[in-house]
């Protein structure tokens, strides 16, 4: 051993750098995070000048009469309640909201497995196309859906009496109307779904399900207790966002339908139009559009928490 | 629990990439057999094709006297534990184990008493609550053997299972190991880059080099009598030192290194190596055959000087690295030695445990 110990190769004789003073670091540190502060300003300022100041104003509008000089409380929301037509508002919206909502998250994950599974670059070929709804300006092909449900000039009705089949009003009655409305919809935001889910897939890792192939897991089971829990948060926030988005839907009912016919697919953002700009009525249109704000932030509150629990206890 | 018997078995993939180019292997009921060999030499891919994950290119594989080439993973009737324990991080650990169970359809009280006892017998029943996240390495590595023996299965694969863990513990899972097989003596082919957790698990050590089984024996086997230059290479740390030599007639069959030095072949010996005499050789010879000099001394034993040139001491023993004719060598001395860079050690070479390795064919003659 002793000769062992001759080889140690010559002992450091340098000194550790002395610490530096706390003092500094703690500057450093505030100044940091001032830095990161700045940066954040501009979009800081942003969200308050578009999203909350207007929030708080449409707040403020709601509470008061419709000449605007006076304060009446919850008056326009208990109004709203007592009205047959906005129970068809209300009912309509959910109708489009959750039906929507449901049909896309079920293409998304459809449209996602099939692109995970094309394997080499046509994948990427595909993931573009599937994606170009999503890309276009929503009012833009909307406009072109209108022309499509046409009556009389359309390529579907078109179609159809080609087939030796009826004409069909896509537009022209109430339940039609809003079929066709939930369908664009779908169209529109489908591809979101997909671009998250396939992401979501992706970051399962492949030996989770050779594991679960051992394990004996046929590719429907693994699909149900692997794929599904592993994208259970993607899945649930997609969805909580996508919800608060199609609730707030304006763009497609206006253009297809402007809430007809019969007011019959009207959602609560074309309804708080039609009340506060056209009929000039402002703080009721706020109402309204206020409406869903607090089912909305409790479902938010509640999925956002179960998200996070779940982060911390699983997230490898 | 069965035998499993690979028959001519061949893997490319696309891009003509060959990584296992026709091996056989008969593995015997409740056998431990360890597939070692560098990185990239197909070990995986072996154990893979056993498991049914990656497809057979050519040859058949058979589990318990069946051909399981088309038969998919989950019914082959095996369990495996990867490198990175692939459990299941949205589930507790019972239900990671009891998961395979579940999806037999075992009645839920069986399928409790089985978790319980495997999770006994792997000391990690205070754990059966928690997910995979809020685990040591350590455990989540009992927790994957244990989602494998709860299913009592006919093969148990591992792929690399220790090679997550830091030094003491893999050693310490090593032990544990042996010890789960000594109790329940499943069929095991177990995957390893590290020869000595072959050397250690092993009733039979498979040496794998370039998609090919370069000798398959048992530990002892392939330390005393390796049949190529690769597995002489291969097993055994420190590695063996090799020297190229030629066999001269010298009143006596000798090999004579390129220095002149020439050093006498026992004569238990000289049938064995007398074809080859004039043929330029590799000798080989393990670090601990190449050791300081007792006072009572074999036959057979070939002196010589060495010059110190590194000491590494290692506790049990000294490793004294130096230069026989020009090569680089490694010996192995008693740590009471006392030796230092640059001073002359007289040592000692074995003869009785050399090898000669013809160069042409790497072959050990
Ligand atoms: N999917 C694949 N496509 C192409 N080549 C592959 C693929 N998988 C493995 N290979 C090649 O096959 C050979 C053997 O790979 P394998 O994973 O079996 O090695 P290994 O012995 O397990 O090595 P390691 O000790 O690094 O795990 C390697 O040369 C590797 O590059
Ligand atoms: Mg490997």
């Amino acid at each position: 051993m002793a000769d062992g110990s001759t080889m140690v190769v010559g002992a450091s004789a340098t000194t550790p750098p002395a610490p530096r003073q706390g003092g500094t670091m703690k500057r450093l540190a505030r100044r940091r995070s001032m830095a990161a502060l700045a940066l954040c300003a501009p979009l800081i300022a942003l969200i308050i000048c578009l999203k909350i100041y207007p929030t708080f104003y449409a707040i403020f509008l709601s509470m008061l009469d419709r000449k605007m000089n006076h304060f009446v409380g919850l008056d326009n929301f208990a109004y709203l309640l007592g009205r047959p037509s906005f129970h068809l508002v209300i009912f309509q919206s959910c109708l489009f909201a959750v039906t929507a909502v449901v049909m896309k998250a079920i293409i998304g994950f459809i449209l996602a497995h099939l692109m995970h599974n094309i394997r080499g670059s046509s994948q990427r070929i595909w993931r573009g196309l599937l994606l170009v709804p999503w890309v276009i300006p929503l009012s833009l092909s909307t406009l072109t859906w209108w022309w499509l449900f046409d009556p009389s000039y359309s390529a579907f009705n078109w179609t159809l009496s080609w087939l030796g089949l009826p004409e069909v009003p896509f537009l022209g009655t109430v339940w039609n109307a809003r079929i066709s409305v939930i369908m664009v919809n779908t169209w529109f935001g489908a591809p979101f779904f997909m671009i998250m889910y396939l992401a979501a897939l992706k970051s399962v890792p492949e030996q989770l399900y050779e594991a679960a192939a051992i394990d004996g897991a046929s590719a429907w089971q693994r699909l149900i207790f692997i794929t599904l829990p592993m994208m259970r948060n993607i899945i649930l926030i997609t969805v909580l966002y996508s919800l608060i988005v199609t609730f707030a839907d304006f763009d497609i009912v206006r253009i297809l339908t402007n809430g007809g016919p019969q007011d019959g697919t009207h959602l609560f953002a074309t309804y708080a139009f039609a009340v506060g700009i056209q009929s000039g009525n402002i703080p009721r249109g706020a109402s309204v559009s206020l409406f869903m704000f607090p089912v909305l932030a409790t479902l938010a509150f509640f999925v956002l928490r179960d998200v996070l629990n779940r982060n911390k206890e699983v997230a490898t | 629990m069965a035998n499993v018997s690979i028959r001519k078995v061949v893997k490319s993939y696309e891009g003509d990439v060959q990584a296992v180019k026709g091996i056989d292997l008969e593995i015997e009921d409740h056998e431990f057999v360890v597939l070692v060999g560098p990185s990239g030499c197909g070990k995986s891919t072996t154990l893979r094709m056993i498991a049914g994950l990656e497809e057979i290119t050519a040859g058949e594989i058979w589990i318990g006297g069946d051909v399981v080439n088309d038969v998919p993973p989950r019914d082959r009737d095996i369990a495996m534990v990867f490198q990175n324990y692939a459990l299941y991080p949205h589930m507790s650990v019972f239900d990671n184990m009891a998961f395979g169970l579940k999806l037999r359809k075992f009645p839920k009280d069986e399928i409790k008493r089985l978790v319980d006892d495997a999770a006994k017998m792997l000391d990690i029943q205070m754990l059966l609550d928690r997910k995979p996240k809020a685990l040591s390495g350590g455990q989540r590595q009992r927790v994957a053997m244990g989602r494998a023996i709860v299913r009592n299965p006919k093969v148990f694969l591992f792929d690399e299972p220790l090679s997550n863990l830091d030094a003491k513990l893999r050693v310490q899972m090593r032990t544990e190991i042996k010890k789960v097989h000594q109790l329940v003596p499943t069929t095991t082919v177990y995957v390893t880059h590290d020869q000595i957790e072959a050397m250690t698990l092993a009733d039979r050590v498979v040496v794998m080099n370039h998609g090919v089984i370069e000798q398959v024996g048992a530990p002892q086997e392939l330390y005393h009598n390796p049949q190529t230059r690769f597995v002489a290479g291969f097993i055994g740390s420190p590695a063996m030192n090799f020297l190229p030599v030629q066999v001269v007639d010298d009143s006596g069959l000798k090999v004579q290194l390129a220095d002149g030095t020439k050093m006498a072949i026992p004569p238990e010996r000289v049938d064995r190596y007398g074809p080859y005499k004039g043929k330029k050789m590799t000798l080989g010879i393990r670090p601990e055959h190449m050791t300081e000099t007792h006072e009572s001394e074999k036959p057979g034993v070939q002196l010589m000087n060495a010059k110190v040139d590194v000491v590494e001491p290692m506790g049990m023993e000294t490793l004294v690295h130096h230069f026989v004719d020009g090569v680089a060598v490694c010996s192995r001395v008693d740590p009471n030695t006392k030796c230092r860079p640059g001073e002359i050690l007289p040592l000692a070479i074995d003869m009785n445990n050399m090898h000669l390795v013809e160069d042409s064919s790497s072959r050990v003659v």
